[in-house]
């Protein structure tokens, strides 16, 4: 039954996306709404699932909007609002988080695999190199290969 | 009666699983033909039942029979006939029973085509396929069945959701399917060589078809799913690395590295573990993938603790297949001599490199995708990771390759001189500065993005055509002769540069769109004009329309282009009266200059209804350079010299190879 609840709320933000960002919410200066359509990408809307307010028409998503023009019109700049929403309602507001102790795995994990791997690439690439020619002699073939052989060059030798 | 046939084959189909991974792996480590030869037909009659069962299911949809639960909730007498067929797999019983339907396949497919195998590892590549048969089986009888009955049956449906009610998303997940899935059977290969302690080139030539078709079926299903998302969802995005995506996103960057590697093993008789290792990795990934999406746990941590019935047990098939896997992989891989050596700078270095960095973006997506439950899990703090969070981690990875794109098929194999390689692109160079320095003067603001993006499109496209040139030595034979070969190239020659111009294509698209899309957001009236770009749109018309299972709200657009009639659209709102859903219907024009895309919102005509008009740049070109992709897999499956059986057909035929691939 929870999971229903959840699926419908899931998909309460997806169907109505064309209220997503209405026209009586938009500031009158270009550059301020412009601002503001960027901001809002990267802030979670809360009760939907991977959905910026900028896509979502959940109520709590407009209020977000209406909220984050206010304090650009009063004036504050785009990383004292993201502080602002982080205040009220944590990290998991911003779509791209915050590089801290706890998500130092999500920053630092693909380089540090990347590093990793080049490490290993350069170990194997170079040992390749000096590799001696027995090392690395085909494998001899099983019996039943040598069969498989010479049946097919027979094969072969009769339709000659 | 029919749902109980189909219940039953399907119990039948687990026992028949049972047989088909006991005896034959057995018969294979006792040599013993007669117990090897049980693969087949069991893994034939695996196949017949579970489609019977799947045919008994896809019946009580055709018929409505609501005394079937999974029915009951998933369909409506009204529903038009596309999607009750595709209601079978649009709800989570039936999509799993579509999923051991195409295992079987897999594994009939197998037991239909692979005469050639030695007996030994067809045997045991069967086992493991049947394995797995095994544990999903065991999954839908006990947790999932789909033919559970309701008594007193209802008098109609719930009905399937709307979103789901569409042309798109009827074949999307069957793609999918026979992608991820498919990927079982390089999983069941690998498995099989780690037991017979042998990878040749022999093994990467049967290996490297299938792993191809998977991957080309998965890249269809993608697209799709994201030209879905495009038009259904009605707000014009096209990826939004939401978790369900990445799920069937990381076996396609996985599956990408494996075709690339799995190449060298037949070329080159090297890079084997590691090519045995991504096959695990890829099909773990397509396991994983199936545990997000069928747990729950992507909604919530807390709705899969609350239910967790179902996640827990594919978590467990999840870490048996994983954890046998890897450690079999550990136990026997040491075996695994190699025996081509080659130098760093070589084809094979460029591969090498490729899987490199196809590792790390699939590390990117992994983390990204799993790390929140991972944190919320553990400590409670909850983190969202969404599409700002990849396109600024996956992005940048994704670029080095791009760089290496248009280089590694221009390096021959063994040993290369790099500096005669990059000599070789001078035309791709000069192309590329041609094309950013063009973005650079026409644009007129904040043109790093599309500059680069372009620039790399060009770089690729470049290296392409370069190398197809090198290939039929072109200007330095004559022309004639450099045609000659072009008509004659082998299919895969065809397939690896489609492949790469796809991405070429995909990258203008895609750069096109996230950085020129111009959008305008109005409340309009009857009557009422506005204007975006080159167009102008006047609202013509609301209506109130019928259709099957819903009703529409219709707005009649008439659009110019400068000055000119262009077109009319018709965008729609539909509400679905059994769940009480609203769709949006959007209403596209699409030019190969772009997408003029138009959505209209909830109103009425006379306070006047939210109409969003977007003007999107090249959209088009990101689902042609998919498609493109999807050829070149094709074309590269057509090469003869991938088909293993072939030259043995074609033997036995008069007039020689060249009559038979005709013939094929």
């Amino acid at each position: 039954m929870i999971r229903h609840s959840i699926l419908g709320l899931v998909l309460i933000c997806l169907t109505l996306p064309v209220l997503a960002v209405e026209p009586a919410e938009m500031l009158k200066d270009p550059a301020l709404e412009a601002r503001a359509r960027e901001l809002s990408k990267e802030v979670r809307c809360l009760v939907c699932q991977n959905q910026s307010i900028d896509d979502s028409n959940a109520g709590l998503a407009k209020d977000l909007r209406v909220l984050l023009r206010e304090r650009l019109v009063a004036g504050d700049s785009d990383a004292e609002i993201k502080e602002f929403l982080v205040e009220r309602y944590g990290d998991f507001v911003l779509l791209k988080p915050p590089v801290k102790a706890s998500t130092y795995v999500l920053w630092y994990g693909p380089l540090a695999v990347g590093v990793l791997g080049a490490i290993g690439v350069a170990v194997f690439l170079l040992r390749r190199r000096g590799g001696k020619a027995e090392d690395v002699a085909p494998a001899p073939l099983s019996d039943e290969e040598q069969r498989r052989i010479a049946a097919l060059l027979d094969e072969q030798d009769r339709k000659a | 009666m029919i749902a109980e046939i189909g219940h039953y084959a399907l119990t039948l189909a687990f026992f028949v699983a049972l047989a088909q991974t006991a005896v034959p792996l057995y018969g294979a480590a006792r040599r013993d033909r007669a117990l090897m030869a049980f693969a087949g037909p069991a893994a034939s009659a695996q196949f017949l039942l579970i489609a019977i069962s799947f045919g008994a299911l896809t019946h009580a949809y055709l018929t409505s029979d609501f005394s079937v639960a999974n029915v009951a909730e998933n369909s409506h007498s009204l529903k038009p006939l596309l999607y009750k067929i595709s209601g079978v797999w649009g709800n989570h019983e039936g999509s799993m029973l579509f999923w051991v339907l195409i295992l079987a396949l897999f594994g009939f497919a197998v037991a239909a085509f692979g005469s050639q195998l030695p007996d030994s590892l067809k045997a045991r590549v069967i086992s493991i396929q049947g394995m797995i048969g095994l544990a999903f089986l065991a999954f839908i009888l006990l947790t999932s069945n789909p033919f559970e009955r309701l008594d007193p049956a209802p008098l109609d449906g719930r009905d399937l959701n709307p979103l789901l009610q569409d042309p798109g998303l009827a074949f999307h997940p069957p793609m999918l399917y026979v992608g991820y899935v498919g990927f079982s059977l390089a999983f069941s290969f690998a498995m099989a060589a780690l037991i017979e302690g042998k990878v040749d080139p022999a093994w990467a030539r049967w290996v490297r078809p299938w792993t191809l078709g998977a991957w080309t079926f998965l890249t269809a299903g993608i697209t799709l799913g994201s030209w879905w998302a495009y038009y259904e969802l009605g707000w014009g995005g096209w990826w939004f690395w939401d978790p369900v995506e990445n799920a069937s996103f990381m076996p396609w960057l996985a599956g990408t590295a494996l075709l690339h590697s799995a190449i060298v093993v037949e070329k080159r008789d090297a890079l084997k573990a590691w090519t045995i290792l991504l096959a695990i990795v890829t099909f773990s990934l397509s396991l994983m993938g199936t545990f997000l999406v069928r747990s729950g746990i992507l909604t919530s941590v807390h709705a899969f603790a609350v239910d967790p019935e179902r996640g827990l047990f594919i978590l467990g098939i999840l870490i048996v297949a994983v954890g046998g896997s890897l450690t079999l992989f550990a136990v026997r891989a040491p075996a695994l001599k190699a025996s081509g050596l080659f130098a760093p700078v070589s084809r094979e270095g460029g591969l090498v490199l490729n899987n490199l960095i196809l590792s790390v973006a699939t590390a990117t997506v992994f983390i990204g995708t799993l790390y929140p439950l991972f944190l919320d899990a553990m400590t409670g703090d909850k983190v969202s990771v969404g599409a700002p969070f990849f396109n600024a981690t996956f992005v940048p990875v994704m670029i080095p390759l791009l760089v290496l794109l248009a280089l590694g098929p221009l390096l021959p194999w063994k040993r290369g001189n790099l500096r005669v390689a990059v000599e070789k692109l001078w035309v791709s160079a000069l192309f590329t500065v041609v094309v950013a320095g063009g973005i650079l003067v026409l644009s007129d603001e904040a043109p790093l993005a599309p500059v680069l993006g372009f620039g790399f499109a060009a770089w690729v496209a470049g290296g392409v055509v370069t190398e197809l040139a090198e290939r039929i030595r072109l200007f330095r034979i004559p022309v004639g002769e450099s045609l000659r070969r072009l008509v004659k190239l082998p299919g895969a020659a065809y397939g690896m540069s489609l492949a790469h111009i796809g991405i070429a294509i995909f990258i203008c698209g895609a750069t096109g769109e996230t950085n020129w899309t111009r959008e305008l957001v109005v409340v309009a009236k009857p009557g009422d004009s506005m204007t975006l770009g080159q167009y102008e749109l006047v609202l013509d018309d609301l209506s109130r329309i019928q259709g099957p299972n819903y009703y529409s709200d219709t707005a009649t657009l008439s659009v110019t282009k400068n000055g000119e009639p262009f077109a009319v659209l018709d965008p729609e709102r539909r509400l679905y009266p059994v769940q009480q859903m609203p769709t949006t219907e959007a209403a596209i024009r699409s030019g190969i200059a772009g997408d003029l895309y138009v959505a209209i919102g909830e109103g009425n005509a006379a306070d006047g209804i939210i109409v969003r008009v977007w003007v999107k740049p090249l959209v088009p070109w990101i689902w042609a350079g998919a498609m493109i992709m999807v050829l070149g897999g094709l074309f590269s499956l057509s090469d003869r010299r991938l088909r293993v059986g072939a030259p043995k057909r074609s033997a036995k035929r008069p007039g020689g190879p060249a009559v038979a691939e005709g013939a094929d």
